[in-house]
């Protein structure tokens, strides 16, 4: 498959001006955007046999357009769904066709919600993802690590390597994100020293995160790859769940993955976070204004109350404001750390966990998993008990190392 | 001659019949072809910048959606040169559409609020609602001033 057709269903764009943008980021995956071609009567039809009784006539067409695409009229690769931000019935309707259109077919389907001001450059992940997922159906149905693999995640907080052999992790490599190039060697030699091999032996490399391409072309990789799906492929390899169903969470430094997962490729995903209130970054702010280490904050909050201490990370500053005014007020460092994980979870829940299926089983993965306090303010949102796999701090990394053994020569 | 304000803007029909009866139309006609291959039902035929939906704040909130904002720009304009306007209501899609029902409600709502005639009606389902549909244009029309026919 050389170009990647996006069927567009949406309202809005060209009225808030982005149509351009969307278009630039399905160019910069070599996709192509295009909206499938009906019929006045289709709509009439479709609409009142959907019956999701909306007013707006391009939600109207949206859902025509989405039934056409099920029903096998309009081919294409994936579907993109947008409308506008802060519209209720756009909402109602974004959500219904991508549950719809999961449900009733095989296409990869990714939401967003605009505004002017959306540019490409937060649209390429999604659209990366969506290409991807299309054109590399075969490459992401493999569940086995084979020979002697790296994969690199570097991502905005912390940059991880992991080095694999015959399904088996044998180094792992982590520090703190600065210098990209520079996190990426570190982290790189701590791997291959912990696997006791060189980087002349490695068969593959695969990259992955916000400095994949940077790094990828530095460690001249054999696949680079978006984190939407390298993490999904990542979680259900180390929680042993690749067949069937699954919802992956990743809550990263700089923004949150909620992925619907089937045999380890994602049907829909969201990405992003309205605020560094929402992410990792908080509880990072959190651990330093309570003296702690982050590593310390899990075990803290699971020994505190989040519902002693009011606090809405919304917003980071005004998180951290609640943060200052309950220690002053007397609060527990404990009921402080446990309320900030709760804020988190909370933010996620609400923002992002609505755009996807939760279905069994729930994988937490990424640095943040690790703070228990967080995983099981989840649990207690989700009503469900979450898996935190082992080495799940580094699934973008197994991830990459697990699908870079696709490139193999030979393979 | 009277400027008016049409809606839906996209009718075709609407903007003709206005200029027959020596009227000048404030419309975006755009005719609405049997196969849809832009993104909405009334795609504008110019290039909308991400300024647009900034220069719509004029009419509506910064908290009403961006396409809301981004159709005022170019509607609202025109609601605030017309003369008189005419808006009819659950116009079947090949008459005239407008995508989004919440500009649509705001546009109606803007119009009623001017102090300038408005002629609203419903449309025509059957042939003979269809006559007098034309009829009453026609006698909207020709009782702004300087009307032709």
């Amino acid at each position: 498959m050389t170009r990647v057709r996006i069927a567009q269903l949406s309202c809005g764009p060209e009225y808030s001006g982005v149509q351009k943008e969307i278009d630039e980021a399905a160019a910069a995956v070599d996709a192509e955007i295009f909206f499938p071609d009906i019929k006045l009567a289709d709509i009439r039809r479709s609409f009142d046999m959907f019956g999701l009784d909306v007013r707006s006539p391009d939600l109207k067409l949206a859902i025509a357009r989405a039934k056409a695409l099920v029903e096998g009229r309009v081919e294409a690769d994936a579907v993109f769904i947008a409308t506008c931000f802060r519209c209720a019935e756009a909402a109602i309707v974004r959500n219904e066709l991508r549950r719809y259109i999961h449900e009733n077919s095989r296409l990869p389907v990714v939401s967003y919600s605009f505004t002017e001001r959306t540019t490409s450059g937060t649209l390429l992940t999604r659209m990366e993802a969506l290409t991807t997922i299309a054109r590399r159906r075969a490459l992401l149905a493999r569940e086995v690590q084979q020979g002697l693999t790296m994969g690199v995640d570097s991502g905005s907080s912390t940059t991880k390597a992991v080095v694999m052999r015959d399904n088996q992790i044998i180094g792992t490599g982590w520090l703190p994100t600065t210098a990209v190039l520079q996190s990426a060697d570190e982290a790189v030699t701590q791997a291959l020293s912990a696997a006791g091999v060189t980087r002349d032996e490695l068969q593959a490399i695969g990259t992955t995160g916000y400095g994949r391409f940077l790094v990828g072309e530095h460690l001249k990789a054999d696949l680079i790859q978006e984190e939407l799906t390298v993490n999904s492929k990542g979680a259900v390899f180390l929680a042993g769940t690749q067949a069937g169903p699954s919802t992956v969470i990743d809550i990263g430094g700089m923004d949150n993955k909620a992925i619907s997962v089937q045999d380890g490729i994602p049907g829909t995903f969201t990405m992003g976070g309205i605020c560094a209130g929402a992410s990792g970054r908080f509880l990072e702010m959190t651990a330093k204004r309570l003296g702690v280490d982050i590593t310390e904050l899990g075990p803290l909050a699971m020994k505190g109350l989040s519902r002693k201490v009011p606090m809405n990370s919304y917003c980071i500053v005004f998180g951290t404001q609640s943060l200052v005014n309950a220690l002053a007020a007397g609060s527990s460092p404990e009921d402080v750390a446990a309320a900030a994980c709760h804020s988190v979870a909370e933010q996620v829940f609400e923002q992002q966990l609505q755009e996807v299926d939760i279905k069994d089983p729930v994988i937490m993965v990424g640095g943040t998993s690790l703070i228990q306090g967080l995983v099981r303010a989840m649990e207690e949102l989700l009503q469900t008990k979450i898996l935190v796999p082992h080495h799940s701090q580094y699934i973008g990394a197994v991830g990459s190392a697990l699908l870079a053994s696709g490139f193999i020569k030979g393979e | 001659m009277a400027k008016v304000f049409l809606y839906p803007t996209t009718s075709l029909i609407l903007s003709d019949l206005v200029a027959r009866f020596g009227h000048s139309p404030l419309s975006a006609a755009l005719q609405i072809r049997e196969r849809i291959q832009t993104p909405g039902l009334e795609s504008p035929p110019l290039q909308i910048t991400p300024e647009e939906p900034k220069k719509g704040l004029k009419w509506a909130a910064v908290e009403v959606p961006s396409g809301v904002r981004g159709r005022m720009s170019l509607y609202g304009p025109m609601i605030d040169e017309a003369e008189a306007a005419i808006i009819i209501n659950n116009a079947d899609f090949s008459f005239g559409c407008m995508g989004c029902a919440r500009t649509n409600e705001l546009i109606k709502y803007l119009v009623r609020k001017r102090d300038i005639p408005v002629l609203d009606l419903e449309y025509p389902r059957n042939e003979e609602e269809g006559v007098e549909f034309v009829a009453a244009i026609k006698r909207f029309l020709d009782a702004l001033h300087g009307g032709s026919a």
